[in-house]
């Protein structure tokens, strides 16, 4: 690791540890605490989001026909676009992580703006989907008024449900997830990150990771089975 | 702070004694109520969580009291169908979120775990004043159900029922998610803080059970939590936009709720109880003043009922699921009473031959025992398909889980305040007045929870504010047991009262126990120990001698001959 054999080195320009909170022993105690109460967290997270999948599964065992004529109502194109660009925002986190552990500052700054641009295009794209369904009124269970309606209102309703409820928490991880690169932003201008001292860029990375992973099992449950 | 000695390292002899020590201790060292609003002492933390924690667990007595004075007699006594409904919810479910649940582990295992680890504080202090503030506002918003529109649906919100009643479901859901939240933080914290902050010396198989138990409980609550979050948020959708997961009006299903929920719930008494059982086993071992018999089984015990906990949900739902699905969660619930039974029998054990001194906390801990054990084998009727059938959403349910939640968990809690009591304020409490308080709770808490073993047999149904005239006589003797065992739960509240007013100062080490928190000052300075406490066998008592003067256990100068304690069984 960069930042330990720096560290071991003695006094990198930061490397007072006046990040070191007093009941830390050491600073690698620190980061070894907030990285596994990180990992901790995404577990709740995974678990979080385990209802709405073993939701979809209950549904989707029981009206496999709903969800195969429901999927095929979605934007599969714009679908495939946000996966790109959330890839794409994985791929920049992953090297702004890199870029605070090497103290590369303006590559830093770099990397966290164009990850929440990423994010940002992918919210606007899930906007225009959202309205889409809105205007033909493809939407969740009590207010479906599709073509359907009539027949099997209740059915596709709950396709719907499930769509709307998987990628309307995911939307809500997406803006914590801007907040969060924010403040990474507005403390890496301020200059807080360095070979010595990266936890928060290394935590709030984990974090992006798993939001992007939760949409690429979302992308094929929801736009592919059609 | 100030030593440099390795703390496995022996210091000279004269480090022992506890000399008054010159730093403040954490009560005192900063005064005003802002040293307390922004503390991120998880000391201060613990106790204003402790404060909390009561008065929610005053304000579900007190509904509890008017829950049994309604059942005196058959039909109106005091209150009509509806206020009961709202009632006897209202005490539920204060009494699982607000105080059973955060009880142990939230207030006394934040006190107590960094300082048994030898460690200055938990491993995130921020996240532990936020879940203590997440605490307050669930509270507030689940409390705030009662001044709307009041809440009917039993503690547990079945659906459909919560999404058509009028009653302020959105609110009572809403703090209870939020109150999950807090769960969950002091979870992580726990973990992070037991893998991270151990010092040099204490291995996992040093560790004190007490510590093991609120791990494994950490582990529950941070993978059952979050399970519990999203079905609240989907049953608040449900109620607020007719999502349809759970309304078969909308081809949603009921049953799956039940499965949602019991998920959580089902690992949530194991959130209750863990940390329980932990506290018994450091209560037994102190005052038998012998180690814990079968020490690693207590351990792997601990984590077996952690991970099987997560396997037998679907007792809860027998009546509602398929045959098959019943038969095979019928089967797991036994599984469960293996390492139940486990740690009885590891108790019995460490009792036979110890030196038992019947102290207060001991005689609240050979309560739990007893009562524990009650609790655990009743739930076996529960949890064998035909003898459920008819038990089912009866009183014996009522009594069953009374048994294990009241009779177990807050009997340790009880038992956990007297002992820790000494190190939280530094007053030693009267021993006389603990023991008969624990005397009449046992007695009044038998007297009002058998007879409900009866009544369900008889087939009482729970939840139903009148009943058949032949139920009466029982129901009044287990009516005038509550009046009784709200004596005794005053008196218990009195003694503590008495103890910070008049109680004598208590020395460091009062009981003469082996684990860290006893070797620093009562109460502890802000830094928890002025000088790195010595890690050694948490159970190993033999070295401790008691100093008449001044009632403290001080450890006898160090004897080579001392086993390195990696191994504490007898
Ligand atoms: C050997 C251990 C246990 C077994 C076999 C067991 C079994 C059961 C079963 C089968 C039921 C469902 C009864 C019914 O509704 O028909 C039940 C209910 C319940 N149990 Fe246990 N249990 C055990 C331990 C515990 C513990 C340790 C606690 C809490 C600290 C607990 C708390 C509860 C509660 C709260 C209910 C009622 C839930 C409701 O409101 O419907 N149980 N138990
Ligand atoms: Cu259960």
């Amino acid at each position: 690791m960069i930042a330990e054999a720096q560290l071991s080195q003695g006094p990198a320009p930061h490397a007072d540890e006046t990040f070191r909170a007093h009941h830390f022993e050491t600073a690698e105690q620190q980061f070894a605490a907030a990285k596994l109460g990180m990992w901790l967290f995404l577990v709740t997270e995974v678990l979080f989001f385990s209802g709405l999948f073993v939701a979809y599964a209950v549904f989707r065992v029981l009206h496999p026909e709903v969800f195969v004529n429901s999927a095929a109502l979605l934007d599969t194109k714009l679908g495939a676009i946000n996966t790109v660009i959330l890839l794409f925002s994985s791929l920049t986190m992953a090297w702004a992580v890199r870029c605070s552990q090497l103290g590369q500052q303006r590559g830093l700054v770099l990397c966290l703006s164009l990850t929440i641009a990423a994010a940002v295009a992918f919210l606007g794209v899930k906007g225009i989907e959202y309205a889409h369904k809105w205007h033909e009124g493809h939407l969740w269970a009590s207010q479906y008024g599709g073509p359907q309606a009539g027949e099997t209102f209740d059915r596709a309703g709950s396709f719907f449900s499930v769509y709307f409820a998987m990628t309307g928490l995911h939307a809500v991880h997406i803006i914590a997830g801007i907040a969060a690169i924010g403040w990474l932003l507005k403390r890496s201008l301020r200059g807080d990150f360095s070979p010595a001292y990266y936890t928060p860029v290394d935590v709030v990375g984990l974090y992006w990771h798993l939001v992007d992973l939760v949409w690429i099992f979302l992308f094929p449950l929801l736009y592919l089975v059609g | 702070m100030s030593t440099t000695l390795p703390p496995t390292t022996r210091l000279p002899e004269q480090a022992w004694k506890s000399e008054p020590i010159s730093e403040p201790d954490y009560l005192r060292n900063k005064r005003g109520i802002m040293s307390w609003v922004y503390t991120l002492d998880h000391k201060r933390i613990g106790v204003m969580y402790l404060i909390g924690i009561l008065t929610a667990f005053l304000m579900g007595g007190v509904m509890a009291i008017l829950v049994r004075t309604e059942l005196l007699s058959p039909s109106r006594t005091i209150m009509g169908p509806d206020a009961y409904n709202h009632m006897f919810t209202l005490h539920g479910a204060i009494m699982t979120f607000l105080f059973i649940i955060p009880s142990i582990p939230a207030a006394l295992g934040n006190f107590i775990l960094p300082i048994m680890l030898g460690a200055k504080d938990v491993a995130f202090p921020r996240m532990n004043l936020a879940s203590w503030y997440l605490w307050v506002f669930g509270a507030v918003f689940l409390i705030a159900a009662m001044a709307l529109n009041g809440l009917d649906t039993g503690w547990t919100f079945y659906t459909p029922y919560s999404t058509t009643t009028n009653s302020s479901v959105i609110s009572a859901t809403l703090g209870v998610f939020i109150l999950g939240f807090s769960s969950i933080f002091t979870g992580i914290n726990f973990i992070a803080t037991v893998h991270i902050m151990r010092p040099k010396g204490m291995t996992w198989f040093r560790m004190p059970l007490f510590l093991w138990s609120l791990y494994s409980t950490a582990i529950i609550q941070v993978l059952a939590t979050p399970v519990l979050g999203i079905t609240l948020l989907l049953l608040i959708a449900e109620r607020a936009l007719g999502i349809g997961f759970f309304d078969p009006k909308l081809g949603g299903d009921p049953v799956l709720y039940q499965h949602f929920f019991w998920f959580y719930s089902h690992p949530a008494v194991y959130i209750m109880i863990l940390p329980a059982m932990g506290v018994i086993s450091e209560l037994i071992s102190t005052f038998s003043r012998t180690p814990i018999f079968g020490y690693r089984f207590m351990c792997y015990s601990a984590i077996a009922i952690a991970f099987l906990g997560f396997l037998v949900w679907g007792h809860h739902m027998f009546t509602s699921e398929s045959a098959m699905a019943a038969v095979i969660f019928s089967a797991l619930t036994f599984s469960v009473s293996i390492p139940s039974g486990i740690k009885v029998f590891n108790w019995l054990a460490t009792l036979y031959k110890g030196s038992i001194s019947l102290t207060t906390p001991m005689c609240f801990a050979l309560s739990f025992i007893l009562l524990f054990t009650i609790g655990g084998l009743t739930g076996l009727f529960l949890g064998a398909l035909a003898t459920d059938i008819h038990l089912h959403d009866t009183y014996f349910v009522v009594a069953h889980f009374h048994y294990v939640m009241m009779g177990g968990s807050l009997m340790a809690f009880i038992g956990g305040m007297f002992y820790w009591w000494p190190k939280l304020f530094g007053k030693m409490y009267s021993e006389f007045w603990g023991r008969i308080s624990c005397l009449i709770i046992f007695i009044g808490f038998n007297w009002t929870f058998f007879p409900q073993f009866i009544l369900g047999s008889r087939g009482m149904p729970r939840r139903f504010y009148d009943y058949k005239p032949e139920y009466q006589g029982l129901h009044v003797i287990s009516t005038s047991g509550a009046f009784f065992l709200g004596i005794g739960l005053i008196l218990c509240a009195a003694v503590f009262l008495h103890s910070l007013w008049r109680g004598r100062r208590a020395p460091a080490n009062p009981w003469g126990a082996a684990t860290l928190e006893w070797q620093t000052a009562s109460p502890p300075p802000l830094h928890n120990f002025v000088d790195d406490p010595v890690v050694t066998d948490p159970y190993d008592m033999a070295d401790f001698e008691l100093q008449r003067d001044t009632g403290d256990y001080v450890r006898r100068p160090y004897t080579p001959s001392q086993s390195d304690g990696t191994e504490t069984q007898s």
